[in-house]
C-alpha cells in the first residue's frame, strides 16, 4: 500500500459565473482524519468550493483528488466516498425522518435488515428517536440538521463536508452540531467545514483557511494565524456620539462603531502603550466612559488578512 | 462497496427506490393527484350534463345527450392525460428548489433514476386518473363497440402520449424557478390543446384559419385515433400522425430533461 494520500487536495480551483470571479486559484491540502475550516464572509467562494469538491459544480480551471479519487476522472468514485451536508444538501421535506433515512440506506444498497439497523441508530444517536415518524417538514432547524447529518452518515463518508452547519441555529443547537462533528472526527472522518464564525473554527479546525473574493488570504493553524496580528486591540466606549468622533480624528486609527460608541484601537494593552494612549486622550479632554483590552482573536487575524479598509490601518502600527 | 453492483442492476434498484418515493409523495398527500384526477371528470359532466344536449346536435348524425358522451370521452381521455401533465412539472420543480436532488448528485446513485421515478410514478397516477375517468363515464352510459384489441391498441395508445407528455412535463419543470411557475408551465398543453382540438366538437365546424392548426395537432390525431378504435368513426391518417407526434414528443422532452439535468447547478 502506498502511503495514504491526503483526503483532499486541490490546486488552482478556479470558477466564474460569466463575468464574476468567484475562485481565483485556490490550493487546499486537507489530511486524513483533520478538520479543516474554510472561513470567510458571504460570497468569498467557500460554497462553490464545496460544491467543485462534492462533484455538484464544474470547475474551469485547476485539479483536485478526494479521497484519493481525481474529481474530473472518476467523480463517481468521490460520490461513494463523500458526504455532503449543507446549505444547499437537504431532507425530503415531505416525509418522515425514519422514510427519510430508510430511502438513504436503499440508495447506499444496504440490506433490509442492515439498513433498518443503520437507521435506528443514527437516529437514536442524533436524539431523532421521537420525531422518526413524523414529517421532516415540522421539524426545527436544529433537528433538521441533524437529521441532515445522519442522512449523511448511512454512506460511512471518509470526507464530509458541512457548509456552514450551523447558520441560523440557536446557541443550544449550534453546540450539538459542535459536539457532533467532533465525534465525527473521534471516528476517524476527514471533515472540510466552511464557516462564517470564527468561534466555529477556531473551535473545530486543526487548520483553517481565510478565503476572501474567491482567494485564500491566509491560512495555518488558529494559533498561527493569530501570531499574523502582533499585538490585540483596545477598545475604548464614550458615552457622546461627540466625544467619539473627537478621539477617532485624534488618534486617526482603529476601528469606529457609532452605533455603539466604541473605538477599536490597535495595540497589545502593555502599561506602557495604555498610558500613551490616555495621556494623548487626557491631553484634549475627552471623555472616556470605559476601557477593555483584547488579546488577539481570529477577528483580529480575519479583519487583518481580509480586503478592508482597516486593514491599512491595522498594518501602520 | 456501493459501486460494485453491476451498472443495469444499480439503474434499476434505485430507479424503483426513487419510483417508491414518488409514490409516498402521492400518498401522503393526495391533495394534488385527487384534484387532477377529479378536474377531467367534473368537466365530462359539465360538457355530458349541461351542453351534451346542444353540442350533441352540432356534431351531427342526429346526436342526443348519449351520442354526445360517446364523442366526447375519448377526447376527455386525452385531457386527462394533459392535466396530468401539471403535477409532474411541480414535483420536478419542487425537488430542486427543496436541494434535495443536490443531495442526490453528490451521491454515487443512478443519476438517471432521479427523474426516471418521477416519469415512471407520474404514469401511473396518470393511468390511475384515466382508470377513474372511463369508469364514470360507464357509470353514465358511455358504451364503446370496441373488441378487445381495440381497447388494447386505445389503452397502448394512451399510455404512450401520457408517458411523452411527462417526459415533456419534467423539462417544464426542470426549467422552471417557482413551483408555482411549474404548475403554469403545462397550461397550454393541459387546457389550450384540447380546447383547439376534436376534444369536444369537430373540426369541421371551426373557421379554416383555426381548423388547419386544430386538424394536425397532436390532441385532434390523437382524439380521433381513440375515437375510431372505441366508437368506430374513420380514423384515417390520424393513427400515424399519432403514433409521430407520441414519439417525437416523448424524444424531444427526454432529449430536453436530460440537457437541463446535466447542465451545471446555476
Amino acid at each position: 500500500m502506498n502511503p495514504a494520500p491526503p483526503a483532499i487536495e486541490a490546486t488552482g480551483l478556479s470558477k466564474a459565473y460569466g463575468d464574476k470571479v468567484v475562485l481565483d486559484g485556490i490550493d487546499l491540502r486537507v489530511p486524513r482524519g483533520t478538520v479543516f475550516s474554510l472561513l470567510g464572509p458571504n460570497g468569498a467562494g467557500k460554497t462553490t468550493t464545496v460544491q467543485i469538491l462534492s462533484t455538484l459544480v464544474r470547475a474551469d480551471g485547476g485539479t483536485a483528488r478526494v479521497a484519493g479519487h481525481d474529481l474530473a476522472a472518476a467523480p463517481q468514485s468521490v460520490r461513494a466516498a463523500i458526504g455532503v451536508t449543507g446549505q444547499f444538501s437537504a431532507v425530503d421535506n415531505l416525509i418522515t425522518g425514519e422514510e427519510n433515512m430508510a430511502l438513504m440506506a436503499d440508495l447506499h444498497h444496504l440490506a433490509r435488515s442492515e439498513g433498518r439497523r443503520v437507521t435506528a441508530d443514527l437516529l437514536e444517536r442524533f436524539d431523532l428517536t421521537g420525531a422518526a415518524r413524523k414529517p421532516a417538514s415540522t421539524y426545527s432547524g436544529g433537528m433538521r440538521r441533524r437529521l441532515d447529518i445522519a442522512m449523511t452518515l448511512v454512506g460511512s463518508p471518509e470526507v464530509i463536508f458541512l457548509d456552514e452547519p450551523t447558520t441560523g441555529l440557536d446557541p443550544r443547537s449550534r453546540h450539538t452540531m459542535w459536539q457532533i462533528i467532533r465525534d465525527l472526527v473521534a471516528d476517524g472522518v476527514t471533515v472540510l467545514l466552511t464557516t462564517q464564525y470564527l468561534e466555529e473554527a477556531d473551535q473545530l479546525a486543526d487548520r483553517i483557511a481565510v478565503l476572501s473574493g474567491g482567494r485564500i488570504v491566509a491560512e495555518g493553524t488558529a494559533d498561527e494565524l493569530k501570531r499574523l496580528v502582533p499585538g490585540g486591540h483596545v477598545r475604548l466606549r464614550f458615552l457622546d456620539p461627540a466625544e467619539l468622533a473627537r478621539a477617532a480624528e485624534l488618534l486617526d486609527v482603529g476601528v469606529r462603531d457609532d452605533e455603539a460608541l466604541t473605538l477599536q484601537v490597535p495595540g497589545d494593552g502593555s502599561v506602557h502603550t495604555l498610558r500613551a494612549l490616555l495621556d494623548v486622550l487626557d491631553g484634549a479632554r475627552v471623555a472616556v466612559d470605559s476601557l477593555t483590552i483584547h488579546t488577539p482573536d481570529l477577528d483580529d487575524v480575519f479583519f487583518a488578512v481580509t480586503d478592508r479598509p482597516e486593514r491599512e490601518k491595522v498594518r501602520s502600527r | 462497496m456501493t459501486t460494485a453492483a453491476p451498472p443495469a442492476a444499480a439503474h434499476l434498484r434505485d430507479s424503483l427506490t426513487m419510483l417508491r418515493r414518488n409514490l409516498l409523495h402521492a400518498r401522503r398527500y393526495p391533495s394534488m393527484t385527487l384534484q387532477v384526477a377529479l378536474i377531467p371528470v367534473f368537466l365530462l359532466l359539465l360538457f355530458v350534463y349541461v351542453f351534451g344536449s346542444a353540442l350533441g346536435t352540432g356534431i351531427g348524425q342526429g346526436g342526443d345527450r348519449t351520442a354526445y358522451l360517446s364523442y366526447l370521452v375519448p377526447g376527455m381521455l386525452l385531457m386527462t392525460a394533459g392535466v396530468g401533465a401539471v403535477p409532474t412539472a411541480v414535483a420536478v420543480c419542487m425537488d430542486r428548489t427543496e436541494g434535495i436532488v443536490a443531495r442526490f448528485r453528490t451521491m454515487a446513485i443512478s443519476r438517471a433514476s432521479i427523474l426516471v421515478g418521477h416519469v415512471v410514478g407520474s404514469v401511473i397516477q396518470t393511468v390511475f386518473t384515466l382508470v377513474l375517468l372511463i369508469t364514470v363515464a360507464f357509470a353514465i352510459g358511455f358504451r364503446p363497440d370496441a373488441s378487445p384489441l381495440e381497447w388494447l391498441a386505445a389503452c397502448g395508445l394512451l399510455v404512450l402520449f401520457v408517458f411523452a407528455l411527462t417526459w415533456l412535463s419534467v423539462a417544464l419543470g426542470l426549467i422552471s424557478r417557482t413551483p408555482e411557475g411549474a404548475s403554469n408551465a403545462p397550461m397550454p398543453i393541459s387546457f389550450l390543446l384540447p380546447f383547439v382540438s376534436s376534444t369536444f366538437v369537430p373540426v369541421g365546424s371551426m373557421p379554416s384559419w383555426i381548423r388547419w392548426f386544430a386538424e394536425y395537432q397532436p390532441f385532434t390525431t390523437i382524439v380521433e385515433t381513440v375515437r375510431g378504435l372505441l366508437t368506430g368513426t374513420g380514423i384515417g391518417d390520424n393513427a400515424w400522425m399519432a403514433l409521430a407526434w407520441c414519439v417525437g414528443i416523448a424524444f424531444l422532452g427526454f432529449v430536453w430533461s436530460l440537457r437541463l439535468f446535466d447542465r451545471e447547478s446555476r
